[in-house]
């Protein structure tokens, strides 16, 4: 359920670096405990992206919990299907593919190598063991 | 200091939860399952065919003695003497000042009353009763040995008709019998929270399980998630939300249920006095025009200051978009009004809303 590939935060973000650029979004084991998302807010193009700093909103029936910046940097993209003024609307994916269609960012990242100091899929395995 | 830990109450169908794989939580001193499926699917359900709910955290109070329509009366905001046997009547309890305790929906049997209450005020109002309690007057809390089932949704009665030896037909809206059901004997009542047709059972503690079982083969268990989001688009207030020993029930639009010329009760003289001061605020429904969801604590703005505060606020699984529920200015109370709500510093504009949101199948009447 947690692929090897990606990094991941306490917080339950996960990051898929790809040279400098960096794809970010929540992880399965958060938008299980969410529930039904069902409005994401995300910032806009351009956004300077601060570690552990606040970046958005995601919400669920239930619920509105803050996204944490896994890394430095500038955000150069945002899902289309997460913004709220899209005909093509589909929140709802996070829930069905955290880890694809459900992506939220991308972000030019200050320091590539930081991402690697970031929690590996065991490492996010054991912080979210026993829930 | 010393600190005081205490470990959340079980109902008797908490092993039906796990069963059906529930996500629990700690709601009113209660572990309570909050989704199973999710709560949208579950609202979904409810809706369009029927879902089954473990209320047995509420409380269920018995009342007996000569006088106890007299002090009932005195306690209650609403007209108890208008209820025939056989009937149940929605209203409040408030202090001296007017002020609401809890809302509670009290029972009329040949020879007794049961009064149900919010399972977060349960000891608070057996305590209120007891201080006010004639020596004449007999209570029995009967909470810890009553669970309580409710089967809410347009198959409800087709559904539960299978399982009673009593005639569903001839049970009116807000009116119940005694039965049994998979044969359990019981109270069987044509009430909810849901906007739905429905019933709510009153059942023996532990062998409620086995009723759970039953007809959770048909209906679709449902938590407090979706129990909210059908309640608000209902428009149904929630002690702690919509009331509190802040307000009046007048603040909530709850004038409906408050006789003020039905005899003095708790409360009456300080509710009247304000009244006719003139009421301050009232109740009103909000729906969002984007996308963004409004939650309780928001503040609400209009012409340039702040009118008011949202009490719930939710995604509405069946109108797609952001509702709330919100205690504003009476000045604006009308149909149509627009009402800005602020969400993380950005004001979105919504508008007053006809309550309920979404007609449900309940026959009232």
């Amino acid at each position: 359920m947690i692929p090897e590939e990606l990094r991941y935060t306490e917080e339950h973000e996960w990051v898929r670096l790809q040279g400098d650029v960096a794809e970010i979004g929540i992880t399965h084991f958060a938008q299980d405990q969410l529930g039904d998302i069902v409005f994401v807010e995300l910032p806009a193009v351009g956004f300077k992206l601060q570690t552990g700093k606040r970046f958005g909103v995601v919400e669920s029936v239930k619920t509105v919990s803050e996204l944490y910046s896994p890394v430095d940097g500038e955000v150069v993209e945002i899902n289309s299907v997460l913004s709220q003024d899209s005909d093509q609307f589909d929140p709802e994916a996070v829930n069905r593919e955290p880890y694809g269609a459900g992506w939220m960012i991308k972000a030019k990242v200050a320091d590539p190598g930081a991402v690697s100091k970031l929690l590996d899929a065991k490492g996010y395995a054991s912080h979210t063991e026993g829930h | 200091m010393s600190q005081v830990t205490t470990t959340p109450q079980r109902t008797a169908l908490y092993h039906c939860h796990l069963e059906s794989k529930a996500k629990m939580v700690d709601f009113a001193g209660w572990e309570m399952p909050i989704e199973y499926s999710g709560i949208k699917k579950e609202h979904e359900a409810v809706r369009s065919k029927a879902g089954l709910f473990d209320l047995s955290h509420m409380g269920e109070c018995f009342v007996s003695g000569s006088g106890a329509l007299n002090w009932l009366q005195s306690l209650f905001t609403n007209d108890l003497s208008k209820i025939e046997v056989g009937k149940a009547q929605y209203g409040c309890m408030c202090n001296e000042q007017g002020r609401v305790l809890d809302d509670m929906i009290i029972y009329r049997f040949q020879d007794k009353w049961m009064v149900v209450m919010n399972a977060s005020n349960r000891e608070k109002i057996v305590h209120w009763m007891e201080k006010h309690k004639p020596a004449d007057i007999h209570m029995d809390d009967a909470s810890l040995r009553t669970s309580l089932i409710a089967i809410q949704g347009p198959q409800a009665q087709e559904i539960l008709q299978k399982h009673v030896d009593i005639d569903l037909e001839k049970v009116p809206y807000y009116g119940f019998l005694e039965g049994k059901s998979c044969g359990l004997a019981g109270i069987i009542s044509r009430t909810g929270y849901t906007g739905e047709d429905g019933f709510e059972l009153y059942l023996p503690w532990d062998e409620a399980a086995a009723v759970w079982r039953t007809l959770v083969q048909e209906a679709e268990p449902i938590g407090l998630g979706a129990r909210d989001t059908l309640r608000l688009e209902s428009g149904y207030a929630l002690y702690g939300h919509e009331l509190s020993e802040d307000i009046t029930p007048l603040d909530a639009s709850l004038g409906w249920v408050t006789k003020l010329d039905k005899g003095e009760f708790v409360g009456r003289q300080a509710i009247q006095a304000y009244k006719e001061k003139g009421v301050q605020r009232c109740l009103v429904g909000l729906e969002m025009e984007g996308r963004s969801i409004p939650r309780e604590g928001y503040p609400l703005h209009a012409g340039g200051k702040q009118v008011g505060v949202v009490t719930s606020g939710t995604f509405s699984p069946s109108l797609k978009r952001g509702i709330a529920l919100a205690s504003v200015e009476t000045g604006l109370r009308a149909v149509g009004t627009e009402i800005e709500v602020e969400i993380r510093g950005r004001n979105e504009r919504a508008r007053v809303t006809r309550l309920p949101f979404v007609k449900g199948s309940v026959k009232r009447g």
